[in-house]
């Protein structure tokens, strides 16, 4: 320690002080410098991209174009348009059901009642399984030919039906799909905000001779908002990005037609199969934009109801 | 006891070092440890194929004659190529051999430089005898004048049919499209719930089938002059007759998704009298494991058409070296090792039609195939087509437009409208396809 002279101890005693009392930034800055460029390098790589023509390799030569790969996506009426409606329709569709379904299903299981464990357990159990697993296991049972859907019409005496396989029917069929998939998580969230809720109010109003609608409508909901909000805002974004189910049954492109071509899947397309990564990198960041538009429409309103 | 302030912010400041360092570390290591520090470790990717599961059993052997260690990659054909896209455009040394589809990615490959040229090596060995391959399979391996991969499957439509529905209708084995079509309708009258004819329906994986069918009508996907050919009369005619075929004598309720391991499932549950698919699948139909029509089905040439029976007579896959990777002596050996004749010959016995004439020519090399099936493969090989989708860089942009009027087919809409949109789609493509 002789070698350190009275000058650099002094500022040793600087930085020491300085270290003393920053210490928790000292210590986690290498984490989040980390996490921080593992975010921003792919947004800024495929920003970069968008604004190029990089196609075949990425590797190749490719020219800046400034915003023309934009403005090619956005003139798309043949795919790209249809595919932000499927994206949406899909989204509001799925998201509207499972809001509902989702509510009378917490609400049902809201009071304790005899072997409330075990339905809690089955009702969770779609959420558990893997995504592409459940697209297959979908795609077997809605089989034109030879799958149960049909056998199970049949039986009852129904006409067989397309399902997945005729243009006009696939994405409500996968829209059902992802009902089936994701209410139990909307359940679960709901569960979590009544739970929390105190009895009192509703007492007050059931003493006041308010019926059970009206008991929901004026003094549940608008105490659970917040927890309603958290849920619309998770499922939202999370149904906007869907990709697997939609792959794992409808393959590349969405089908023969489009048919559930979303944005993911057509960003997916351009890439993988046209290998024309410009206009991926637009159509995704677009997207993405839209993800951020909406999640800000959504927080505002959480806050503004808080 | 009070402690050194100075002490203790050499100690943060350490243990900061430390972490960041481990965070580098943990990187750095995971590349390094890629860049073949072993020598003696090979990577190959292949795709899960018949092919595959031969020289995955053989591997053992290779590995003991070259002392390497074979780490081996299986994928699904969709699978491979979206890691082929990612890997490779990062210029990845992960991957030695790759197989890969010459037709569909082969030019893309090799015009951004994925794949190491093999010229010299190729002509080195005169024991392996390159001159031995087929003309038409070694043609699409290389680019530019280059070698660029070595075919290691080869495949040409066929017609698959069932002995025993045939028999009972009284008919013939089809010998042109509208006997086909005659055969496939009273089939589908008499027997209720049974297909007539099934095949590929997808937009972009019936391209290859119809392919067939196009060519015996006298058409293809481009001209002589390189333009787009698809709104052609015989095109027309071939989009509405295999289409037409699919959605009247195919099955009800008909997916325009299937690929071919949906309408195998199809054929070999026993619920389609006809189908055309490429003679390399046709162990899914005669193995009782996986068919239920093992002992009924028969095969037979490709019908002809207004212009002959055309059936494409292709390499489906081959196997290619990895530009980027460290380790192409032992790549190549494994190639050379992978398709030698002996080689070929075993996994041409097992089921899987290889390229070399030599193994064609030798009786024992067709000896365990269904003897109908061999005469259909001859005759196919002589009067095939040397591709069976666009010869462009961007295939599978090409073939979601070509197959397009396709699935209007299928479905029951204006064939000859669609045809013409393709063409001028397919045209401005054509153009673009650099």
């Amino acid at each position: 320690m002789t070698v350190l002279t009275t000058t650099p101890r002094s500022a040793w005693r600087a930085y020491s002080d300085w270290a003393n009392t920053h210490r928790k930034w000292l210590f986690a800055a290498p984490a989040m410098i980390f996490v921080g460029v593992l975010i921003a390098f792919p947004l800024a790589w495929t920003l970069y991209l968008s604004l190029t023509d990089a196609h075949g390799s990425v590797r190749a030569a490719s020219h800046f174009v400034g915003f023309g790969n934009y403005l090619e996506v956005l003139k798309d009426t043949k795919r790209f348009w249809p595919a932000t409606g499927r994206t949406f329709a899909f989204t509001l569709s799925a998201l509207a059901v499972e809001m509902v379904l989702g509510m009378c299903i917490a609400l049902l299981l809201w009071r304790p009642f005899r072997g409330e464990k075990w339905v809690r357990v089955a009702i969770l159990l779609p959420l558990v399984a893997t995504p592409v697993a459940v697209g297959m296991m979908w795609r077997l049972i809605f089989d034109p030919n030879i799958g149960f859907a049909n056998q199970l019409l049949n039986f009852i005496g129904l006409p067989s039906q397309p399902w997945l396989s005729s243009p006009q029917t696939a994405l409500p069929t996968l829209v059902f799909v992802d009902i089936w998939q994701w209410t139990p998580m909307v359940v679960l969230i709901l569960l979590a905000g009544l739970t929390a809720l105190s009895d009192e109010p509703d007492e007050a109003a059931r003493i006041d001779g308010a019926n059970a609608w009206q008991r929901f409508r004026f003094v549940t909901l608008p105490l659970l908002m917040p927890t309603v909000i958290v849920a619309v805002l998770l499922r939202s974004i999370d149904a906007l990005k869907t990709f697997d189910i939609l792959y794992a049954t409808k393959g590349k492109g969405g089908g023969s037609f489009n048919e559930v071509e979303t944005l993911n899947v057509y960003a997916y397309g351009l890439s993988f199969d046209y290998n024309s990564y410009g206009l991926a990198s637009a159509v995704l960041i677009l997207f993405f934009l839209i993800i951020v538009a909406c999640m800000f429409v959504l927080t505002r309103r959480r806050k503004g109801n808080r | 006891m009070k402690r050194n302030p100075l002490l203790r912010s050499i100690g943060i400041t350490a243990a900061t070092v430390v972490l960041a360092a481990g965070t580098l570390t943990g990187c750095g290591t995971a590349s390094n440890s890629a860049g073949g520090s072993a020598p003696s470790t090979l990577r190959v990717t292949l795709a899960n194929h018949v092919w595959t599961d031969q020289i995955k059993a053989a591997i053992p052997e290779f590995e003991k004659a070259n002392n390497v260690k074979v780490e081996l990659t299986q994928l699904g054909e969709d699978q491979l190529s979206d890691q082929y896209n990612v890997k490779l455009n990062a210029g990845t040394d992960e991957i030695d051999v790759m197989m890969y589809r010459p037709l569909q990615e082969g030019k893309l490959f090799a015009k951004n430089g994925y794949l190491a040229d093999l010229s010299d090596k190729v002509k080195n060995d005169a024991s392996w005898n390159w001159s031995d391959f087929q003309a038409g399979p070694v043609s699409s391996t290389t680019y530019e004048d280059k070698v660029v991969g070595v075919p290691t499957i080869t495949e040409r439509e066929v017609l698959y049919y069932r002995k025993d529905l045939l028999a009972k209708a009284g008919l013939e084995v089809p010998k042109t499209m509208d006997e086909l079509k005659d055969a496939a309708t009273k089939i589908k009258d008499a027997n209720p719930g049974m297909a007539g004819f099934v095949a590929r329906t997808g937009k972009s994986t019936a391209v290859t089938q119809f392919s067939s069918f196009l060519y015996s009508f006298g058409g293809d996907f481009i001209d002589k002059s390189g333009k787009s050919a698809v709104s052609s009369d015989a095109a027309k005619k071939a989009y509405s007759f295999y289409g037409g075929l699919i959605k009247d004598q195919g099955p009800a309720n008909v997916s325009t998704d299937m690929s071919w391991p949906e309408v195998m499932a199809i054929f070999t549950q026993g619920n389609a009298a006809f189908y055309t698919e490429a003679d390399s699948l046709y162990k899914n139909a005669t193995d009782p494991a996986k068919s239920k029509v093992s002992d009924t089905v028969g095969f037979a040439p490709l019908p002809a058409g207004p212009a002959g029976s055309k059936p494409y007579n292709v390499p489906s896959w081959a196997l290619g070296i990895n530009a980027a990777s460290k380790n192409q002596d032992n790549a190549w050996k494994f190639i050379q090792w992978a398709t030698s004749k002996d080689m070929t010959l075993k996994i041409q016995q097992a089921g899987v039609p290889g390229p070399r004439n030599s193994v064609w020519d030798d009786p024992a090399g067709i000896s365990t195939y269904p003897k109908d099936l061999a005469s259909a493969i001859a005759v196919s090989a002589k009067n095939g087509v040397g591709h069976d989708r666009p010869l462009v860089i961007s295939v599978a942009k090409a073939r979601e437009i070509v197959g397009d009027p396709i699935v209007t087919a299928i479905t029951g809409g204006n064939t000859s409208n669609a045809a013409d949109s393709a063409n001028t789609a397919f045209q401005k493509f054509l153009e673009s396809d650099k």
